[in-house]
């Protein structure tokens, strides 16, 4: 058995994270930590190694999959690993996202705030029982509109989660596939010189074992 | 030491998500820049774990030395 590091908790905050978020809408916008941590950590070298050692979401999904045992284990269809559907999924949740950015700047300019969280991109879920009124409208229009993102990628994780393999949310999530992107932008010419037997692993080999 | 007559061959497909570098009991794989999970062939037993775990379904078992050569699934 691996020896357990601190980061092989991070699930607690991602369970944490949704707690505090469905008792206060506003705590929505700690997620923006999930967003940006991955990328930064991408860009500046780090490679994979917020998936692989880091991701909260990631731990949540195998600990349901395996461990209580939520999982069918079976292999999900081969589309779900094609480029063509994972930079697809990718590209509709960016519009989706900029569509809320783009909500939340209408309310800072003067519409009404909407008080609902929008689950799988089409269902509106009544959020009136949030207390807002402490913010600027766009502040709280904006937890409303990345809460049900979160929310919405959560519903998708346990769907695939139950169908597939525990994991099976991580071969299509927009934050592994535009991480696994940035590498192939900064690294890929080295990769393919490198070939396929060295152990070069760009940080991240230590492995986190679950 | 006997080495295992298959070893895991990870496909062009990875996602690179880590999972099998977590559940490899010989720590022979690693993810390489970031890109895609890499198998060393010294390390690998051929227990099949990785196999059975990666989410994308893209490790099979092949014969030892046969990577780069015809693939010879098992
Ligand atoms: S692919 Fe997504 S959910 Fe999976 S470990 Fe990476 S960031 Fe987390
Ligand atoms: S077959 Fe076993 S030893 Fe070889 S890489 Fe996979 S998990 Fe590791
Ligand atoms: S589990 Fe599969 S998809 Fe993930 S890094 Fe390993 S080989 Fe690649």
């Amino acid at each position: 058995m691996k020896k357990k590091k601190w980061y092989n908790y991070l699930w607690i905050a991602e369970l944490l994270y949704l707690i505090l978020g469905l008792t206060n809408i506003l705590f929505a916008w700690l997620g923006m930590l999930f967003f940006t941590i991955p990328l930064l950590i991408a860009i500046f070298g780090g490679g994979k190694a917020y998936c692989n050692r880091y991701c909260g979401k990631g731990q949540l999904i195998g600990i349901l999959g395996t461990k209580l045992k939520l999982s069918r284990n079976a292999p999900p269809p081969k589309f779900l690993r094609s480029n063509w559907f994972r930079y697809g999924f990718l590209t509709f949740f960016m519009i989706m996202f900029f569509l809320m950015l783009y909500s939340t700047y209408n309310v800072f300019a003067g519409a009404p705030l909407q008080e609902a969280v929008t689950l799988l991109w089409v269902f509106k879920l009544p959020w009136q029982w949030a207390e807002v009124s402490m913010v600027a409208p766009w502040f709280a229009q904006f937890a409303f509109g990345f809460f049900g993102i979160m929310l919405t990628s959560t519903i998708l994780e346990l769907i695939t989660m139950v169908l597939f393999r525990p994991k099976s949310w991580c071969v299509y999530c927009p934050m592994g596939t535009m991480t696994q992107g940035i590498c192939k932008l900064r690294h890929g010419k080295e990769l393919k010189a490198y070939g396929r037997t060295s152990q070069n692993d760009c940080g991240t080999s230590e492995t986190s074992g679950q | 030491m006997n080495k295992s007559p298959n070893i895991a061959h990870i496909g062009s497909e990875c996602v690179a998500c880590g999972c099998c570098v977590l559940v490899c009991p010989k720590d022979a794989i690693h993810i390489a820049f970031g890109i895609t999970a890499q198998v060393d062939e010294e390390k690998c037993v051929g227990c099949k774990k990785c196999s059975k775990e990666c989410p994308a379904d893209v490790i099979t078992m092949m014969k030892r030395g046969m990577h780069s050569e015809k693939k010879e699934m098992v």
